[in-house]
């Protein structure tokens, strides 16, 4: 029986069996889901094939977001819905670089890099317009996002004065496609630097701990010393470079954009992730991999609903039926409930002793 | 001395009527400017009736909003509700045949069935209402395209009787080109809409459970010492947020006469904004009826504004809510700040 509570108050029991139950479903409905095939893309290269690989393609996004967003929840108890809007800004800012105000330019205007540094620029700009709000002004992080989430579709559509330049470079595809010659997507290795750098971090400052004591009590981490005001700030900050992440990926895909699709609902996705990570959504202790575990399973139900046949505009109904049955469950008052319930069962209760 | 003076000003006035006494300000310095500026179709009274008609649905929600924030929660699923209650009852009348009485009951319960059940997970289960609402928002979009995918007009012609009823205002009326008078109006949903603020204006100011909204918000705990039932109340809360939500949506669909699952995109961010403007705070405890419809006007005169001024590119609207919003909530932070600060010395 401890053993049992071990394992189920682990963080990763909730995702990882949301996981399992996800595969057995697929496993079940269609035996060759997990089939992965190798073969070769428009080009003529090799690439892997398969679901899994689509998963792990289309997660990287929102697996890379979730580490920021773990981050900012934990630090200010609240959530940032800008996040799509900020992706949209970025990619814009990326765009506006690559090609120079030209709609349709016959080569790269500035090397990729430069471009995606500005992004990263603009998207820790956009953080820090949030973070301050949150951080100085103690204004809701939901309300003050909620300005960047009205404006930011716009700001971007202003920036390259409505227009949706195309990237003529085929490099610039590479990055959310395949290098050729290798046959696992590159996202996955954007994934991996981005899982790295934050698990150094984490190892090796304090950005973590003081995270937690921030998030757990504002006041007491004060008077240990830690400036909160600081650490909510540099959270949002981090988010923003992890929007410019994704931005490169988002925008990559299609070498150019469309400001009011890009990214959408993409925010809701990302809660979601740190949500079903066993994370509390109002701030204090958190788990990195916990969250990222559950961006990719988000992919996976969305992946597993589109093989249903599921309409793309429809998924949200049934995302929410999950949302709502994953709260119910982790909510203290119906685990206090179920507690009491399986007490009363007397096999438990054997076995308890 | 004149410190003195300062601080018996601020004290007499409590936080509601400071920030409303703001909101209003500035909505009637807005519209003077707008009239002394632009001139043009600001100076009939026409053009103020029209912001009503465009923004009954709403001043509904926004309404609704304001109880759930004043109580200390938040509801972003309004927005979705509006959609699932246009395209619903469209295709009730268009496709299924059914009657006015029908479509204003289909509307009501699926308000209070969103009430209902959001209301019970975040009363009763202590689930954070920003995510419980959130996937009420995905439900209801989602359910919208389950319903019906395409968007359609409804031809009913009882429906469109109903839709084209304008109430004419008397006196305001103004003369055209042709020297003819043409009396101004407003549609069926401005009279619900102001039904609705004039009945929740008196429950909050004067009954029980409205001023248990305030004490919930304020401080739960306090709330519970004093006797008040806080999980009822912010049941309550919940149930009348998604109920006016039903209501707004049946108002927006009779102004739009058509069924969409792109309808009121980004409804709950504007009604948000609209109760921000007005003076509800964020954390709760603090709110008016009156600022939220002030927080309305503000936000949709700042629009046609925009539009006037010939920036009319999609964006400018975008980015002029959103500044207008970060004004306001600065003004909320500072103010509140300062007053805290005179308190206190």
């Amino acid at each position: 029986m401890s053993n049992l509570k071990k394992i189920t108050s682990n963080q990763l029991f909730i995702p990882l069996m949301a996981l399992i139950l996800l595969a057995v479903i697929n496993l079940i409905n269609d035996p060759g889901f997990f089939k992965v095939t190798l073969g070769t893309n428009n080009a003529g290269y090799p690439v892997l094939s398969g679901y899994l690989i689509t998963i792990l393609d289309y997660g990287s996004e929102l697996g890379i977001l979730a580490i920021g967003m773990t981050l900012v929840t934990a630090a200010s108890g609240g959530q940032d819905i800008s996040v799509g809007a900020t992706i949209a800004i970025a990619g814009s800012a990326m765009l506006r670089v690559l090609c120079g105000g030209n709609s349709r330019p016959e080569t790269i205007q500035a090397p990729i890099i430069v471009a995606f540094l500005v992004a990263c620029v603009v998207g820790m700009l956009c953080g820090a317009f949030n973070g301050a709000l949150v951080a100085l002004f103690k204004i809701q992080p939901m309300i003050a996002t909620l300005i960047l989430f009205t404006a930011g579709r716009s700001i971007a559509a202003w920036i390259n004065n409505n227009e949706l330049p195309i990237v003529p470079d085929p490099k610039f595809s590479y990055f959310g496609g395949f290098i050729p010659g290798i046959p696992i997507p590159t996202t996955v290795f954007i994934v991996a630097i981005c899982i790295a750098i934050i698990a150094l971090v984490l190892k090796f400052t304090n950005l973590g701990l003081y995270t937690q004591a921030v998030g757990i009590n504002e006041s007491s981490s004060r008077l240990n010393g830690i400036n909160p005001t600081l650490i909510k700030f540099i959270s949002f900050v981090i988010l923003g470079l992890c929007v410019a992440v994704a931005a490169l990926i988002k925008v990559s895909r299609l070498s150019t954009i469309n400001y009011s699709v890009i990214a959408k609902d993409i925010e809701m996705d990302a809660i979601l992730a740190v949500a079903l990570g066993g994370n509390s959504l109002s701030g204090g202790k958190f788990n990195m991999w916990s969250s990222i575990l559950g961006a990719y399973v988000i992919q996976f139900l969305t992946t597993t609903l589109y093989k249903f046949n599921v309409q793309s505009d429809a998924l949200a109904a049934y995302k929410a039926v999950v949302v709502i049955l994953l709260v119910v469950f982790s909510a203290p008052t119906v685990r206090d409930y179920m507690a009491q319930l399986f007490k009363k069962v007397p096999f438990m209760r054997k076995e308890a002793a | 001395m004149a410190d003195k003076k300062k601080v018996s000003i601020f004290n007499k006035m409590n936080d509601t009527s400071l920030l409303l006494t703001i909101t209003i300000v500035i909505f009637v310095l807005m519209y003077l400017g707008a009239i002394l500026f632009q001139g043009g179709g600001f100076t009939k009274p026409q053009m103020f009736f029209n912001i009503l008609n465009a923004n009954a649905a709403l001043i509904i929600t926004a309404t609704g909003m304001s109880i759930v924030m004043i109580s200390g929660g938040i509801d972003i699923s309004v927005g979705g509700v509006v959609a699932l209650v246009s395209m619903s009852c469209a295709v009730y009348l268009d496709m299924k045949g059914g009657s006015i009485l029908g479509s204003v009951l289909l509307a009501l319960a699926i308000g209070v069935a969103f009430g209902l059940v959001q209301g019970f997970l975040v009363a009763y289960l202590d689930i954070q209402p920003f995510i419980v609402s959130l996937a009420g928002m995905f439900f209801a979009r989602g359910m919208t395209t389950i319903v019906n995918t395409a968007p359609f007009n409804v031809a009913d012609p009882e429906f469109m009787a109903l839709k084209d009823t304008r109430i004419n205002v008397p006196f305001l009326g103004s003369v055209n080109k042709k020297g003819i008078y043409v009396p101004a109006y407003v549609e069926i949903g401005v009279i619900v809409a102001l039904i609705i603020m004039v009945i929740l204006f008196i429950v909050l100011r004067w009954t029980k459970l409205g001023r248990s909204f305030y004490a919930v918000g304020g401080n739960k705990q306090s709330a519970l010492m004093m006797g008040i039932n806080v999980k009822r109340t912010k049941f309550l809360s919940h149930l009348i947020c998604s109920t006016l939500a039903g209501i707004g949506g049946y108002v927006y669909f009779l102004h739009v006469g058509s069924g969409s699952a792109s309808h009121a995109m980004g409804m709950e961010m504007n009604a948000i904004a609209s109760s921000i403007i007005g003076g509800t705070m964020l954390t709760g405890g603090v709110g008016n009826i009156i600022g939220t419809l002030f927080g309305v006007l503000s936000l949709s005169t700042i629009q046609n504004i925009v539009a006037s001024a010939g920036l009319d590119e999609a964006w400018w609207t975008g980015i002029t809510i959103a500044a207008m919003l970060c004004i306001f909530l600065l003004i909320q932070s500072v103010v509140m700040a300062q007053k805290n600060k005179v308190l206190k010395s």
